[in-house]
């Protein structure tokens, strides 16, 4: 099994690309593979706990919260990015950790393919 | 030494998103990258300005002035302090009517060595097939 590193700087809600990058972190996961979610500028908003669901936004919580029980899939916020809007390591949902940016890099290292999606 | 070599490719405008910025800093995180490895690994990043990516590179940017952040430019001659390899697409510079002269091409000023490079486009391309990854920006 492979491992995949994705990084996303997209927001949560007003772009669909941290949807797209969600979903395929979860096709990888489906096929067994291990993947690393890096989440850099405002799609470190998907790294905060109490977001609510409704029809009309993108709410990824609870596939988030899925991924991570399986044990193949590890969230990380860039911590600087996240302190930067505003909240921090209490508001930051279970099992997501955060990390300076080198971390992002050290997974690009050991991943056999690196994908940045949502760059803008 | 086990080395990967991640290229991070700038085709964005500066100040219109944060993605040129935030490809800088990434890169610029090379430098701590070892506390995550193990000996003997490493990353060199290589940073490559494209299309609109290159008025990223322009002189006298007053974002500290304007916004009070520090500017693009600001991050590039850290880039350069720290000795990334930054390089610049001939054609696109060429393209907006600009020479070398109108470009950050070092970080003399902070004692830095590196120099950037203007160098065509199918240099870029090369670098782009050498490297373990790639990451647009």
């Amino acid at each position: 099994m492979a491992k995949l590193t994705v990084g996303s700087f997209a927001s949560l809600v007003g772009s669909l690309s941290l949807d797209f990058a969600v979903k395929l972190c979860q096709a990888a996961v489906k096929k067994g593979h291990n993947v690393d979610l890096w989440l850099s500028g405002n799609a470190t908003m998907l790294s905060k706990k109490g977001q609510k669901s409704f029809r009309d936004y993108s709410a990824l919580q609870k596939t988030i919260e899925e991924l991570l029980a399986t044990g193949r899939f590890q969230m990380t916020a860039c911590e600087a990015c996240a302190e930067a809007r505003g909240y921090h390591k209490e508001d930051t949902l279970e099992g997501v950790k955060r990390h300076s940016m080198d971390w992002y890099l050290a997974s690009c290292f050991r991943a056999d393919r690196v994908l940045l999606i949502g760059g803008d | 030494m086990e080395k990967k070599t991640l290229g991070f490719i700038v085709r964005s405008l500066p100040y219109k998103t944060e993605a040129s910025r935030l490809a800088l800093t990434h890169s610029i995180a090379s430098q701590s990258v070892d506390i995550y490895l193990e000996d003997g690994q490493t990353v060199e990043p290589i940073v490559c300005f494209i299309g609109d990516g290159v008025l990223n590179c322009l002189k006298n940017q007053e974002a500290m002035k304007h916004y009070g952040d520090t500017s693009i430019g600001m991050h590039m001659e850290n880039a350069l302090l720290v000795d990334l390899k930054v390089y610049i697409c001939k054609e696109d510079v060429e393209r907006f009517g600009l020479t070398e002269a109108d470009l950050i091409m070092d970080a003399e000023k902070l004692g830095g060595d590196m120099k950037a490079e203007i160098v065509p486009y199918a240099s870029i391309q090369k670098l782009m097939n050498e490297a373990d990854h790639l990451q647009f920006f």
